[in-house]
């Protein structure tokens, strides 16, 4: 059967509407469409979104298949409602060639739970000091057209420069960690009231804003386009701001984490809330919130990043840091975001869908839903209320700081150019 | 020594069973006694056990002074550590050991305790004082013998005798802890055994073997 | 209920003065013909020390040894631990043999609390020393020295230390024992002021109950007690301060310095102390100084704790803020 009739969905919590999807796109939308020939689903006034699109995926493949595999996470990537991550290159060996991006985007088009968009390291083994081979994995089979050593910072500020000159012969773009190194040298959670009482090391705020200050000057100066990956303070929004405010070319992401979690839960020294960037104050997380709805921080990304249990288990200065996130991003926008009057649902396709793909530059994904478009969407139901069970995720890892924490919304149904990946919140 | 175990143990008021001179005169009999057994008390060693058996020894070594008119030794000696129940109740906060400067080796030791009743204070008081030295003799002083013996022990001077039923609870107060002299007896909670029943409730935990 | 003791924090100022009081009564153990009590006979503690620390692990052994528990010693240097066995199976095999407490020394902050309070173990847990958060044995034990030497070994009994001045000096920033002071120091009715150079102030500091001064010259006849704290040399090479003379000369304690302070004040250290450094051989050796006495007193501390904590069958600690967490 190749039609699929959605009924009763609200689309981008709108009144509801029929929508038929035809193959691998959607035929129609409207109201008290026939569903002759079709499959029915009944939305029942749940929530329609375009696919979901996370341009800060960990899948660890290859190198660290014990944490995930690009099988298992987008497998992880589809129970959230996303039709298309982008894999960070932070992988063994890194991917800061041709051949490896290759790999990554042959293993996620056989997974075929959603599409997967390698990213390109920006210096030979994420070292910072020369960089990678950009262009031929710009022109590889993977296309790759984000580049970034996440997980470390391009701290050299000429290395940073010529990457960003660099990519603007193919429309590239680099997304930077920013972390000034030396700043966080035996940095375990965020510097302020906290990690003096816990006597942790402590990281700056400004080990963050200050890398950003000099990337957006380093646009500006060049005329480069910049992403900023998971902004984590108050004071890196209102950087983005200037910045954007001057007309340089930035764009900027935050995490679903970053925008719940405060530093105050590391007193519980669980490293399940250790995390790179660390979480921050209340006052931070207030802030993003804000610039996530006012535009200032372009995207929801959710940088999942998936560790085996033993690397959790054990005392906090011991543990890796990160955090999955896949299969709890949307409702955390939901509770954080929706619930709070901040962003309406067509606000959250275009922080989580729209502008991810548009930075990505990933055809196919974060497109209107509307007549003729592929069918990349995701069902919603934003009434469910429920407690975070980890021993029900897709995900081979387990390190979620949701554990037991009740979260609004649930993924019902996930389609990928029209074929279901996710039905009545299972698998397909 | 364990404010926790008096009063809430006995439910019906307890009624005075003596009175402060007759406390008082009891202290005076077992002074002579001492001094006529211990043929002029010349080398006794008072060590009361805490916290009422402290303030007896006090006042049995004042009433010695009177009669012999000599300055007669005279401290104190916490057996919480020896318990042989430690393990059965909480930690237990430690009283005051404080042996005379000229400590107890070759002398008469004489411990001092409000009442006797299992035993089982003496013994672990036995067992504290082999850890301070090697006194040549060892005897027991008690205002308040209420029987029920769990151990092979009986006091070398005793005030009163007082039977008891082990639904009774005996209960000494003197001025310097309670404001006032007198011996108190009452109905406890539940019957049980003198010694053994620290286990027996929650309530009865922080009852000692013996009454204090 | 679970019996730790992870945190100064953790201690109510009755809990803190039971242990002070208890502390009493074992330091008149040291006197007798007999050092031995049989509080704990039949009962295992492990030394579980991730870190050198040669004079905490062996003041652990004497209190463990004086109230006849039976003592083992594991030492990571040489061990499975450096074979790459994590701290979950390390305390686990621990438990497996039997060990009754745990008293643990770890080089990462929170290990202790990690280990008391992640289901690894059911053994209670003794923190002595963890990274740059607590040490709590310590800070007991400084509180009572200062109530023997301030207010008096009997006079001191029930007391807590309502109005001394402390000043504790040096670096604060990587000091569990400056944590450690401030937290039992403060519930303890002290009023604490910490002197360094700013590099060695943690960012946060504001929030602690006390003051934080630069200037030493100016605390100094202010304080009833003058505690510095061990300052590595190595510290200088991440530029917390320029030389080791300019240090000494803003922040070390010398007998011109000492002069300053009220005639009743001591001079406190927890050891091993820097000579020239933070400390000049002349304050170091004088009689205000009492670091030897520290030293006997950590033993009476930490028989009280173990005392308190493993003598009966449940603490006779309230310890609320571990157990919620």
């Amino acid at each position: 059967m190749s039609k699929i009739l959605i009924r009763g969905a609200k689309v981008l919590g709108g009144a509801p509407q029929d929508v038929l999807i035809d193959g691998e796109f959607i035929e129609a939308v409207g109201t008290g469409l026939s569903a002759e020939g079709a499959e029915v689903v009944e939305a029942d006034g749940k929530v329609l979104l375009p696919g979901l699109v996370d341009l800060h995926t960990h899948l660890r493949e290859p190198g660290r298949e014990d944490s995930e595999t690009v099988l298992t996470g987008t497998r992880a990537a589809a129970s959230g409602g996303y039709t298309a991550v982008f894999a960070m290159a932070n992988t063994f060996p890194v991917a800061d060639t041709a051949g490896v991006v290759e790999q990554v985007y042959r293993l996620g088009k056989e997974s075929g739970y959603c599409d997967v968009q390698p990213i390109g390291a920006v210096t030979v083994g994420l070292a910072g000091k020369k960089l990678a081979e950009l262009g031929a994995m710009h022109e590889s089979a993977a296309g790759v057209t984000v580049f970034s050593d996440d997980g470390k910072c391009v701290d050299d500020a000429v290395i940073m420069r010529r990457a960003l000159e660099y990519v603007k012969a193919f429309g590239g773009v680099v997304a930077q960690h920013a972390q000034e190194p030396r700043l966080t040298e035996g940095a375990q959670m965020n510097e302020g009231i906290v990690s003096a009482e816990l006597g942790l090391g402590g990281w700056p705020a400004v080990a963050e804003e200050s890398i950003i200050a000099r990337d957006v000057l380093l646009a500006e100066h060049v005329g480069s386009r910049v992403h900023i990956c998971h902004l984590s303070t108050a004071g890196s929004v209102e950087i983005v701001r200037w910045a954007k405010s001057r007309g340089i070319d930035v764009t900027a992401e935050v995490t679903p984490h970053h925008l719940l979690l405060t530093d105050e839960l590391v007193r519980s020294y669980n490293p399940v809330y250790k995390v790179n960037p660390p979480l921050r104050t209340e006052r931070d997380v207030l802030a993003l919130r804000q610039a996530l709805a006012d535009g200032t921080i372009d995207i929801v990304a959710t940088d999942h990043a998936p560790h085996p249990h033993e690397d959790k288990d054990c005392e906090w200065a011991a543990a890796a840091m990160g955090m999955v996130g896949l299969e709890t991003a949307l409702s955390v926008v939901q509770h954080t975001m929706v619930e709070t009057g901040l962003l309406d649902w067509a606000g959250v396709a275009d922080r989580m869908s729209a502008t991810p793909a548009r930075i990505g530059q990933l055809a196919g994904h974060g497109r209107p839903v509307s007549a003729g478009e592929p069918a990349n969407l995701t069902l919603v139901d934003s009434a469910y209320r429920g407690e975070v069970d980890p021993a029900g995720f897709a995900s081979r890892s387990r390190n979620t700081p949701y554990e037991g924490r009740e979260l609004p919304g649930r993924v019902t149904h996930t389609f990928l150019r029209g074929r279901a990946t996710v039905v009545d919140g299972k698998l397909a | 020594m364990d404010a926790r175990s008096s009063d809430s143990r006995t439910q019906a008021p307890a009624r005075p069973v003596l009175e402060g001179p007759d406390i008082a005169r009891m202290l005076t009999r077992i002074a002579h006694e001492i001094v006529e057994r211990a043929k002029g008390a010349d080398d006794v060693v008072l060590l009361g056990i805490p916290t009422r058996g402290v303030f007896l020894a006090r006042r049995l070594a004042a009433k010695l002074e009177e009669i012999t008119g000599r300055a007669i030794p005279v401290g104190s000696l916490d057996i919480t550590m020896y318990r042989d129940d430690l393990r059965l109740g909480p930690a237990r906060t430690l009283a005051r050991t404080e042996i005379p400067t000229d400590g107890i080796e070759g002398r008469l030791v004489l411990l001092v305790d409000d009442v006797l009743f299992s035993g089982r204070t003496i013994r672990a008081a036995l067992d504290a004082l082999g850890d301070i030295g090697r006194p040549r003799a060892v005897q027991l002083a008690v205002l308040v013998d209420r029987g029920h013996r769990e151990l092979p022990i009986r006091a070398d001077y005793v005030g009163k005798n007082l039977p008891t039923s082990l639904r009774e609870a005996v209960k000494v107060q003197l001025t310097e802890e309670d404001g006032r002299d007198a011996v108190l007896l009452g109905l406890r909670s539940a019957p049980s055994r003198p010694g053994s029943d620290a286990a027996s409730s929650a309530a009865e935990q922080t009852v000692p073997a013996d009454e204090r | 209920m679970k019996r730790h003791l992870i945190s100064a924090a953790d201690l109510t100022r009755d809990d803190a003065v039971l242990i002070l009081d208890t502390a009493e009564e074992m330091a008149r153990v040291a006197d007798r013909p007999i050092k031995k009590l049989p509080a704990l006979r039949g009962r295992t503690v492990c030394n579980l020390f991730f870190e050198d620390s040669t004079r905490t692990r062996i003041s652990f052994e004497a209190a463990e040894k004086r109230l006849s528990a039976d003592v083992i010693n594991f030492a990571a240097k040489g061990s499975s631990v450096s074979k790459g066995e994590s701290l979950k199976d390390t305390a686990q095999t621990l438990e497996a043999m039997g060990v009754d407490a745990v008293v643990i020394r770890h080089g990462a902050s929170g290990a202790p609390y990690r280990l008391a309070t992640s289901g690894w173990i059911d053994a209670p847990v003794i923190n002595a020393g963890d990274g740059t958060h607590q040490h709590p044995t310590q800070a007991l034990l400084d509180a009572f020295t200062m109530r023997r030497r301030l207010v008096g070994p009997d006079a001191g009994l029930g007391q807590d230390l309502a109005g001394k001045r402390i000043t504790l000096v040096g670096d604060v920033l990587h000091s569990r024992v400056a944590r450690s002071n401030v937290d039992l120091l403060h519930t303890l009715g002290a009023e604490v002021t910490l002197v360094a150079p700013p590099t060695l102030v943690p960012v946060g500091v504001e929030t602690w109950p006390c003051e934080v001064s630069y200037d030493l010259d100016s605390v100094l006849p202010k304080s009833d007690a003058v505690m510095m704290l061990r300052v590595q040399r190595e510290r200088m090479n991440a530029a917390f301060f320029p030389t080791e003379r300019e240090y000494s000369r803003r922040y070390g304690l010398d007998g011109d310095r000492m002069a300053r302070m009220p005639e009743h004040a001591i001079v406190m250290h927890p050891g091993p102390m820097v000579r020239g450094m933070e400390i000049t051989a002349e304050v170091a050796d004088s009689d205000r100084c009492t670091v030897i006495e520290q030293v006997a007193n950590g033993v009476s501390i930490r028989m009280a704790v173990l005392y308190l904590l493993l003598g009966g069958n449940e603490p006779a600690l309230t310890n609320p803020r571990t157990e919620e967490k």
